[in-house]
């Protein structure tokens, strides 16, 4: 069988899969980072047991492998707390977003610890108050910091979220599996989503470089100038 | 002078960390206008006490009033008493991620609520003072030792303090630039700022302070007049410290 002929046939499918790919990755990215902010600022400026409830949530979603992540939510707490009705989708996408905040929480804190106290003391010194100080000194210097770092999420969240594919997400490996088995054509096939997949990290990265370069300020190397 | 002349007054203020007792009752009133130097050997507590004054480290015991207002106790009233009372550190502590003029700017903006074009306003004419303005649009990382110091003390003085501390503000300078901030200093002093100066500077305290206390293990050992605590015999202490730190100078 020609090859090129099947991938045109395919071609709406497969940019439907890269859509709900890209669904994924961005859902996971902004709910991760919705959530892995406070968390950074929980567990530097928490009290003790805010600290220790972040520290087993950040131990808990690192610790398992993102397949038994997924299917301990799609098969097992979702439906058990009355969400059983939620998409595939929905499910991947907060399951990756969930795994997100957990390590985008570590980048933050690690960012947020970087920043030399004595920012805190001249804010202080000023008259700030604390939730100040963090908002107007501390954050927009830890951000900086921490671009880098979290740019390298992006590559990962979107590599992980072939994995839910396991739970029927229709992103691109299941698009590319339903294509191998219906056409018989393998290996260019695969080829194919292995080279959507090396385009869009390209892509999003470079955009993201342009990110780091756009905010980027004497004094905080980011590395992208 | 009649005590309402007095803006700072610090009573018996007493501060151990762990073990190690730092402050052991520290006392004294400052005047309007007045500049206030403290001299001793490292370890005995000044910057402490500089810290004690506006709250960034609580003294264990011990009051301070600025203007007849207990500032020790006041819980969230402390942010309002900070901006009365300014300060500026050895290593600068300006804000990285903000030009000289927005570093002088933020705390208008953020605590006093003032409008963006004020700000801008009285953030330039702050700069001004320390002749600084040229370089308004550039980042610390941009700036030499004394550039950044100079802007540290533009953006203590745009909260108009009452006083002004300063943590041994040329410590981390070599001699060329510690000259152009001293320079400012005095200026300021000439200006009625009131001001408490750590310094290691004599030369500086001799020419400026109304005052020196000279500490050593915790309390004011010895205080008077620049003039007094040198040339006074009954005065002994401060210049065995200052003979020793010349003749390790000369070794």
């Amino acid at each position: 069988m020609d090859v090129l002929p099947v991938l045109i046939e395919w071609l709406p499918y497969l940019l439907s899969g890269v859509a709900s790919t890209l669904g994924l990755v961005l859902v996971a990215l902004v709910l991760g980072l919705l959530l892995g902010l406070p968390m950074a600022l929980g567990q530097v400026y928490g009290s003790r047991p805010v600290r220790w409830v972040i520290g087993i949530y950040v131990w808990f979603f690192r610790g398992l492998p993102i397949l038994v992540l997924l299917f301990l939510f799609w098969f097992g707490i979702f439906p058990a707390i009355g969400l059983g009705n939620l998409s595939a989708f929905v499910v991947g996408a907060i399951v990756l977003g969930l795994r997100g905040a957990a390590y985008q929480s570590q980048i933050f804190r690690g960012a947020i610890q970087s920043v030399g106290e004595g920012q805190m003391i001249a804010a202080r010194s000023l008259g700030m108050s604390r939730t100040t100080a963090i908002r107007s000194v501390i954050l927009p210097q830890a951000m900086r910091i921490a671009l880098p770092g979290w740019s390298n999420e992006y590559p990962n969240i979107l590599t992980d979220s072939a994995v839910c594919y396991a739970i029927g997400v229709v992103e691109l490996l299941t698009i590319t599996s339903r294509m191998v088995t219906q056409t018989n054509v393998m290996m260019p096939v695969y080829l194919t989503a292995a080279g959507i997949f090396i385009i869009l990290n390209y892509g999003g990265l470079k955009v993201l470089h342009r990110l780091e370069a756009r905010i980027a300020i004497p004094g905080f190397g980011t590395g992208a100038m | 002078m009649n005590s309402n002349n007095v803006v700072l007054k610090v009573e018996d203020i007493r501060k151990s960390f762990g073990e190690n007792e730092v402050l052991r009752g520290v006392s004294f009133d400052v005047r309007r206008g007045e500049t206030k130097v403290f001299i001793g050997p490292s370890g005995t507590g000044k910057s402490t006490l500089l810290r004690c004054i506006n709250q960034l480290t609580p003294p264990d015991r011990g009051k301070v009033w600025l203007d007849g207002e207990e500032v020790t106790n006041s819980g969230a009233r402390i942010n309002y008493f900070r901006q009365k009372i300014g300060m500026v550190f050895q290593n600068f502590f300006l804000f990285d991620h903000l030009t000289a003029l927005k570093n002088v700017e933020l705390a208008l903006l953020k605590v006093r609520g003032m409008g963006k074009a004020e700000a801008r306003e009285k953030a330039l004419t702050e700069l001004r003072q320390v002749g600084m303005e040229d370089w308004a649009d550039h980042y610390p990382a941009e700036l030499s030792g004394g550039q950044a110091q100079r802007v540290s003390i533009a953006r203590a003085l745009a909260m108009d303090p009452d006083v002004i501390l300063f943590d041994e503000p040329t410590s981390a300078l070599d001699p060329e630039l510690t000259r152009e901030v001293l320079e400012v200093m005095k200026k300021l002093a000439r200006e009625g700022m009131t001001m408490l100066v750590v310094t290691h500077e004599m030369g500086f305290a001799c020419s400026v302070a109304n005052e020196v206390l000279f500490m050593e293990n915790g309390v004011v050992a010895e205080q008077g007049s620049p003039d007094l605590l040198l040339h006074d015999p009954r005065f002994t202490r401060m210049k065995d410290f200052i003979g020793r730190i010349d003749s390790r100078m000369e070794d």
